[in-house]
């Protein structure tokens, strides 16, 4: 196994950080898109709630893997040329978000109507009681979910490796391909996963009891 | 709007029907098996036996921390080295089921957490043995609160089964690619009517759901 690791060691470490990379960019940008959607599930505008439960509602429902080769295939051959790494990204950005906006709708949802009824009366703006009095507090709420969709993310993004995105299990496939020893080379491209996902996964399990009894 | 006429003939509806089916046989399969694995797991952890659970514990963790993927290839690329050779649905079943296993394990884990220590308690007081209270008391109650967290498990099932792709199970994303292969201008058709049939059953699913939950809420 430790040939494998040393003759195979710049391959891993760069796919480590594609893998890493591409992770962060899907929870920047889900999350923006992602808040975005629960404004709109939760706004009052009739029509403007519509789009955001439309949104959210069909892309929970249908495969990541169906979303990432639509940018994979069929934006390249309409719209502009796009590469792996762009597609997977971009794909697991907007299926991410629409697990962030219902995250982010139930933690806001959590905060009781009269904080912003409260908000209101004492003549803040809708815009204004949202960031100052219910943002503030829908966060501690939505924390440890959001993590947990993170990890999720980083998981969901070895997608990559159907849109040669040279990520982790892409290269693992590759070097499987070449050692002819599976068992080992996926083995530890696992542990390459783990190195990211198991901290936070208990790092979220406490935050989730140290908030839950505060 | 011709083309999508064209790619939607008969012929090709019915080898995506197809491909469908195995999507949903594979997908039923794994959800029986994983819900049962998973309560059992999820049991074995909220009882706390010495060692046995702390191991269980640790197993579940690392499964739910691994991407499906890599369990997908463990067990059809990996396992043959071992001398276990797996055709694509049993390899997909297997890895589908350990991998929702470990997740409904912490759902169950942690409805049975949710209700409250008084009801064991007072169970206990009144006579019952741990187990009369454990399946007469805690568990339907911790029932109800685990439905709709795993029925939304049970959805990512389904939607993850299109990875079984890489491996060449003939389900219902594969035999798109196939046919699109054949013509590119199916392309968009073909993505419209998976985008469909996935839709249509897993927001049943979750509309089914809501509604059991609302029922059976207390």
């Amino acid at each position: 196994m430790l040939s494998i690791v040393s003759s195979n060691w710049g391959t891993l470490v760069s796919a480590f950080l594609v893998t890493l990379e591409c992770s962060i960019l899907g929870l920047i940008g889900s999350c923006v898109l992602g808040t975005a959607f629960a404004l709109m599930e939760i706004s009052p505008i009739k029509w403007v709630n519509a789009i955001g439960r439309i949104y959210v509602e069909v892309v929970r429902n249908i495969p990541l893997l169906v979303i990432t080769m639509i940018f994979y295939v069929v934006i390249p051959k309409y719209v502009l040329p796009i590469s792996g790494f762009a597609a997977g990204t971009i794909g697991l950005t907007i299926y991410t978000s629409a697990f962030i906006a219902e995250t982010v709708r139930a933690g806001i949802e959590a905060i009781s109507t009269g904080q912003m009824e409260g908000a209101r009366s004492v003549g803040l703006t809708y815009f204004q009681a949202m960031t100052h009095i219910i943002f503030p507090q829908a966060i501690k709420v939505t924390i440890p979910p959001l993590g947990n969709q993170f990890i999720n993310l980083v998981k969901n993004s070895s997608v990559l490796a159907f849109v040669s995105g040279f990520d982790l299990m892409y290269q693992g496939k590759l070097i499987a391909a070449a050692t002819l020893d599976t068992f080992q080379t996926y083995f530890i491209v696992g542990i390459f996963y783990l190195i990211i996902t198991m901290p936070l996964s208990y790092l979220m399990r406490y935050l989730e009891k140290r908030w839950q009894t505060a | 709007m011709n083309t999508f006429a064209q790619a939607l003939s008969w012929i090709n509806v019915r080898y995506l029907l197809e491909g469908f089916m195995v999507t949903l046989e594979v997908s039923a399969a794994s959800i029986v098996i994983s819900f049962i694995l998973g309560t059992i797991l999820g049991i074995i952890r909220y009882v706390k036996i010495k060692w046995v659970s702390a191991i269980v514990g640790f197993i579940i963790d690392i499964i739910r921390n691994l991407p499906l993927l890599l369990l997908l290839f463990f067990v059809y690329f990996g396992l043959p080295e071992m001398g276990v050779r797996l055709n694509a649905v049993s390899a997909t079943i297997i890895a589908l089921s350990i991998f929702e296993a470990a997740m409904i394990a912490e759902i169950v884990r942690s409805g049975i957490n949710a209700v409250s220590k008084g009801q064991m308690e007072a169970a206990r007081a009144n006579g019952m043995t741990y187990t009369q209270a454990m399946v007469h008391i805690i568990l339907p109650q911790a029932l109800r609160k685990m439905i709709p967290p795993i029925v939304s498990q049970f959805i990512s099932l389904i939607k993850d089964t299109s990875l079984a792709t890489i491996i060449l199970l003939p389900e219902v994303t594969f035999n798109a690619q196939l046919i699109y292969g054949q013509n590119v201008n199916y392309m968009i058709p073909m993505y419209v009517a998976l985008a469909v049939l996935y839709f249509v059953v897993n927001y049943l699913l979750s509309l089914a759901s809501r509604m059991l939950a609302k029922r059976l809420a207390i």
